[in-house]
């Protein structure tokens, strides 16, 4: 599903408008930036709640075509700054990760694993 | 009379300093109109009209004995005084400023005493001038403009510099990317990145370049994705438990080889910094989502060779080897 598909879906707000429409497969949720570098598939979209400039280094790392902070986290300029220059998508939503984690997963999977 | 709002406690510094920088004689005119102690309070009232004043100093010489005030005028008028020689009318009475003294008290003596005008003795006690409101406001003015002038160039200068600094930045950053898109072949090269202690602003920054370059050198983007990682763990690895270090990037036409070296302050234990789930990073460190125990295990796991070593109270190297292919990407 395009970014711009799940942004709507899951009702998230976009922290700068001209990001690319990438087409995403895959999420990873963890706040632990080396457990992201270790464990997240490539090109995943990042969910966490570390609402700082060394998530977008990470995010950048493993090619993430976005990053979704939760909770509602403040989220500063240079943070914002940062993932327009790498390119990286910045959204932020109230739901908490269990919630956009589950809602993302059925957008990408359509249906829980049997 | 209202009260001039004197404050020279909470004004502004540049403020501050004009009205103690300013001195009386600075502010005062010296073309005075005066009188002899015989002059008659008529032929006064005449010199007040022709001149537009409404006070003036009576002097034996250039010394001051009195002053003829309007009120004093008015009071001679009423009295029938007012063809008398001044000297039994005047103030004497006075109320002077000296030359040297600073714009502050001058204003201060206007709030304290109600006079529209003070004269003014030098050293000697010679009178050679005198200070009306009106002389101070001029003198402000003049001054204030200065004052804002040189402010607002300095202003400009200061953020002319803050554009220069900025301007040599983005061109140190574009220079490394530039050279890294002309590269047709790959040469050997080394390139250096310094990390500091606890600095988080900078932290991933060598990291990001590398990749950029490699980017543009045109590596299989798999193996940049290795790199990176290896190259992340190790700088922040130098960022967060580290006295200071320095990221070494190798790269040759078989191999790119990324050397770690700090300052200290060692690793006591090395075969427990390598098992997963391990870290002595602080709470502080912690809170911002390092210190996972997953930097070194991560960077042996994505790179070809991998080698550390650690003298416990003195450095730590680590050193790890990315084989190059010279196929071209099949993503």
């Amino acid at each position: 599903m395009t970014l711009e598909e799940i942004a709507k879906r899951l009702k998230l707000k976009a922290l700068y408008s001209d990001y690319e429409n990438i087409f995403c497969t895959n999420a990873y949720c963890s706040d632990l930036l080396s457990d992201i570098m270790g464990n997240a598939k490539d090109e995943s979209i990042l969910i966490s709640i570390q609402a700082h400039k060394n998530t977008v280094a990470v995010a950048s790392l493993k090619d993430s075509p976005a990053i979704i902070i939760c909770n509602n986290r403040p989220i500063g300029e240079d943070m914002i700054e940062a993932c327009k220059d790498e390119g990286i998508a910045l959204f932020v939503t109230g739901d908490n990760q269990f919630e956009v984690s589950a809602k993302l997963y059925a957008c990408l999977h359509k249906a829980l694993p049997s | 009379m209202p009260t001039i709002p004197l404050n020279t406690e909470s004004s502004p510094e540049a403020v501050i300093e004009l009205l103690f920088k300013l001195k009386v004689k600075d502010v005062m005119s010296t073309n005075i109109f005066t009188a002899k102690p015989q002059t008659t309070m008529r032929d006064i009232q005449n010199s007040m009209k022709k001149h537009y004043i409404t006070g003036l100093p009576i002097t034996e010489g250039d010394t001051l004995v009195g002053i003829v005030s309007m009120d004093d005028i008015i009071n001679a008028f009423d009295k029938n005084t007012i063809d008398e020689a001044c000297e039994s009318h005047m103030t004497r009475n006075l109320i002077v400023l000296q030359e040297s003294m600073p714009l502050s008290l001058a204003v201060s003596y206007f709030n304290k005493y109600k006079f529209g005008r003070f004269p003014v003795l030098n050293k000697k006690n010679k009178l050679t001038g005198i200070v009306t409101t009106t002389d101070v406001i001029a003198a402000l003015l003049v001054a204030m403009n200065k004052e804002v002038e040189r402010l607002e160039i300095e202003a400009q200068q200061a953020q002319d510099a803050l554009q220069i600094e900025d301007e040599k930045q983005r061109k140190e950053r574009s220079k490394i990317l530039e050279k890294a898109k002309n590269l047709e072949a790959f040469p050997n090269r080394l390139i250096e990145f310094k990390t500091e202690p606890f600095n988080f602003e900078t932290a991933g920054q060598a990291s990001t370049e590398i990749k950029k370059m490699l980017r543009g050198m045109a590596v299989d983007k798999a193996l940049a994705r290795r790199i990176g990682i290896a190259s992340y763990e190790l700088e922040i690895n130098q960022v967060v438990h580290s006295k200071g270090g320095m990221m070494r990037y190798y790269i040759s036409p078989e191999s790119i080889v990324i050397e770690a070296i700090d300052t200290g302050p060692g690793i006591p234990d090395v075969d427990a910094a390598l098992t997963e789930g391990f870290s002595t990073a602080s709470e502080q460190v912690r809170a911002f989502g390092f210190g996972a125990g997953m930097g070194l295990p991560n960077t042996k796991r994505v790179s070809d060779l991998f080698h550390i070593n650690s003298k416990p109270g003195k450095n730590t190297t680590v050193r790890v080897q990315f084989n190059l292919s010279q196929e071209p990407e099949t993503e």
